[in-house]
């Protein structure tokens, strides 16, 4: 192995982790504000990728244009799955928390066969194309301008989080519901805001995707194993540690794939995360 | 539940199952009696380990699968009967099992879920992979000796029995884990797990137990469906599907009783068979959005199962006849 495929390697790896970030950080802030696992956060972000494939196809607007309208549209769509389903088992046990988000996750899959058919979609000529030569790195235009867009996002997160008084509250939320409610923050609130910034981030990232993956109804399935792994490395409720486990998984991801065939990528990263868990079960960067 | 109902149900449900055939001469309505059977043995041993000591396994289509390719392969390599190779499904998913709870049972919650996922993906990735074990292309079970010798039939009616004896054995073997101390133990670690420990009850063993119990019987349902279908491959023995149709079953019936598995199954597959031949040909997925429907539908307002619910109903109407007598 030569370094220039090894940096090659690493790149892309390092680019693909930042969407598996931006995916996993909605993921792991529903969970932290509400304690439920959303097993279909990998259908919002499929949701997202359909929303820039017809914002494309039938008004040619470009994903990274429409990338504001389409993470507005998963933010509502966060928030009405809240209102109308979500708050119903708050209290539920887990397992029927648990077979809710399933059954949403087919509901939506099921969905989206019946209105956009299972065909694979590709955005064709869209205004980022090609790939340019960065550092002696052959690196896809999409894909790196994707990657940016995820800093950029959950950078963006990050700083509603911890510098704006609604970012206080759901984070106040999440480390003690009670107490914040007594603080006269009103949970209900918490909890759909929690919603919609998840479903949004997923929206973003599948608008960011848009232009290099092919969209079908399923393709939620791809990333929601890796998010659950980002989220548990990371931390579950922990966005910096999300961010970092994103950009882990990423690369053993690419790198397992070119030791031991594209075959076994997600085998390494699985055996790698179950082997944290022995260790640290609250993950990397969780807390006891 | 009144003794009266806790006899009567079991023993009038045997007796519909075992007249069923001998009414029933329809072989897709056989099938569907079948499928409901090897769902219903399938999520009666998940309710083991899931429901009796609450550790929601999300990776039990890796018992299954491994025992569907254990029998398998033992028949097609070895040329051992299918009978001696449940058993050894059986016991080899029992032993694998403590690995799968070694990695696994020191995480509570959503933690156990995710890590139980990440194991039966892996044993999925391998079977996928393992070109001895037939790989992604599956195996086919061989069609020259047949009888009940071989336990392979070119009838249905046959696998009917089998089916329908393997759930009365898994049934069985969780009635007296629900009398013995074991089932006690583990209603405890479920409901208390602090105060099961602080009494001296080893939590880590006896989790095992229950999951070698769980993963002996799943295998061995796992078997019986590679000798009914006579095709097995990593997409219909080893999926996340499977896994979380095993699980759903029990909650769709009631988490933790003996028949509610039973019950679920009786719903879940009835539907999904409904479904399938009446939208499934559309290939437009309106079988999935019905059976998604379904899911979240009881999952919202049925959080107990049917089970569940119904105790909880006669339990309302109890306590408003004491209060009414007592007013």
């Amino acid at each position: 192995m030569t370094f220039e495929i090894f940096f090659q390697t690493l790149a892309s790896g390092i680019l693909m982790g930042l969407i598996y970030a931006l995916v996993a950080i909605g993921l792991t802030l529903i969970f932290g504000v509400m304690d439920i696992v959303n097993f279909a956060h990998g259908e919002f972000l499929m949701l997202g990728m359909y929303s820039s494939f017809w914002l494309f196809s039938l008004y040619a607007l470009d994903p990274l244009l429409t990338l504001p309208l389409t993470a507005l549209m998963l933010f509502s769509f966060g928030v009405l799955l809240y209102r109308l389903l979500i708050v119903r088992i708050i209290n539920a046990p887990m397992l029927s928390q648990i077979f809710t988000t399933f059954g949403i996750m087919i509901l939506l899959r099921g969905v989206a066969q019946f209105l956009w058919k299972p065909d694979f979609r590709t955005i064709e000529n869209s205004a980022v194309s090609g790939s340019i030569k960065l550092l002696g790195l052959q690196l896809g235009e999409p894909q790196l301008v994707a990657g940016l867009g995820a800093v950029l996002i959950t950078s963006a997160v990050y700083f509603f989080l911890n510098r704006t008084r609604l970012g206080a509250a759901l984070e106040a939320t999440a480390s003690d519901k009670e107490a914040a409610r007594l603080m006269g923050i009103d949970s209900h609130k918490m909890f759909s805001l929690a919603w919609g910034i998840g479903a949004a981030c997923a929206g973003a990232a599948g608008a960011l995707l848009a232009t290099f993956f092919p969209i079908f109804p399923d393709v939620g399935a791809n990333f929601i194993l890796m998010a659950f792994v980002v989220v548990n490395l990371g931390g579950f409720g922990s966005v910096t540690g999300a961010f970092w486990a994103g950009i882990l998984v990423g690369v053993i991801q690419v790198m397992g794939g070119l030791l031991l065939g594209p075959q076994y990528k997600t085998a390494v990263v699985l055996v790698i995360f179950l082997g944290v868990l022995m260790f640290r079960p609250q993950g990397l960067m969780g807390k006891a | 539940m009144s003794a009266m109902n806790k006899f009567w149900f079991p023993a009038g449900s045997l007796l519909v199952a075992l007249v069923l055939p001998l009414v029933v001469h329809n072989v897709s309505w056989l099938n569907l009696a079948i499928l409901v059977l090897m769902a219903a043995q399938a999520g009666v041993a998940w309710n083991i380990v899931g429901g009796y000591a609450g550790q929601v396994s999300l990776g039990h289509a890796a018992f299954y699968g491994l025992g569907a390719y254990t029998s398998t392969l033992l028949l097609l390599k070895l040329g051992i009967n299918p009978w001696l190779g449940v058993l050894a499904a059986g016991l080899l998913a029992a032993a694998l099992s403590t690995a799968f709870g070694w990695s696994c049972f020191r995480l509570k919650g959503h933690y156990f879920a995710m890590a139980t996922i990440a194991v039966a993906e892996l044993v999925q990735i391998f079977f996928n992979e393992w070109d001895f074990g037939g790989a992604a292309v599956g195996l086919s079970v061989p069609m020259d000796r047949t009888g009940w010798l071989w336990m392979n039939f070119a009838s249905k009616l046959p696998y009917y029995w089998l089916a329908l004896g393997l759930l009365v054995l898994t049934l069985g073997v969780n009635w007296w884990i629900e009398r013995s101390y074991l089932g006690y133990y583990l209603r405890a670690i479920k409901d208390e797990p602090d105060a099961a420990r602080s009494i001296g009850i080893p939590i880590a063993r006896y989790k095992q137990i229950a999951l070698c119990i769980s993963a002996f019987f799943s295998a061995a349902g796992g078997s019986l469906y590679a000798q009914k279908e006579l095709y097995i491959d990593p997409n219909s023995v080893l999926s996340t599907a499977l896994s979380i149709k095993m699980a759903l079953v029990s909650i769709l019936g009631g988490v933790g009783t003996l028949f509610g598995p039973v019950l679920g199954a009786l719903m879940l597959t009835s539907i999904e068979e409904f479904t399938r031949i009446l939208f499934g040909g559309t290939g437009r997925g309106t079988d999935t959005i019905i059976y998604a429907a379904l899911i979240i539908f009881v999952a919202v307002f049925y959080p107990l199962g049917i089970v569940g619910w119904w105790r909880a109903r006669k339990e309302r109407a109890d306590w408003a006849r004491v209060a009414r007598e007592a007013s």
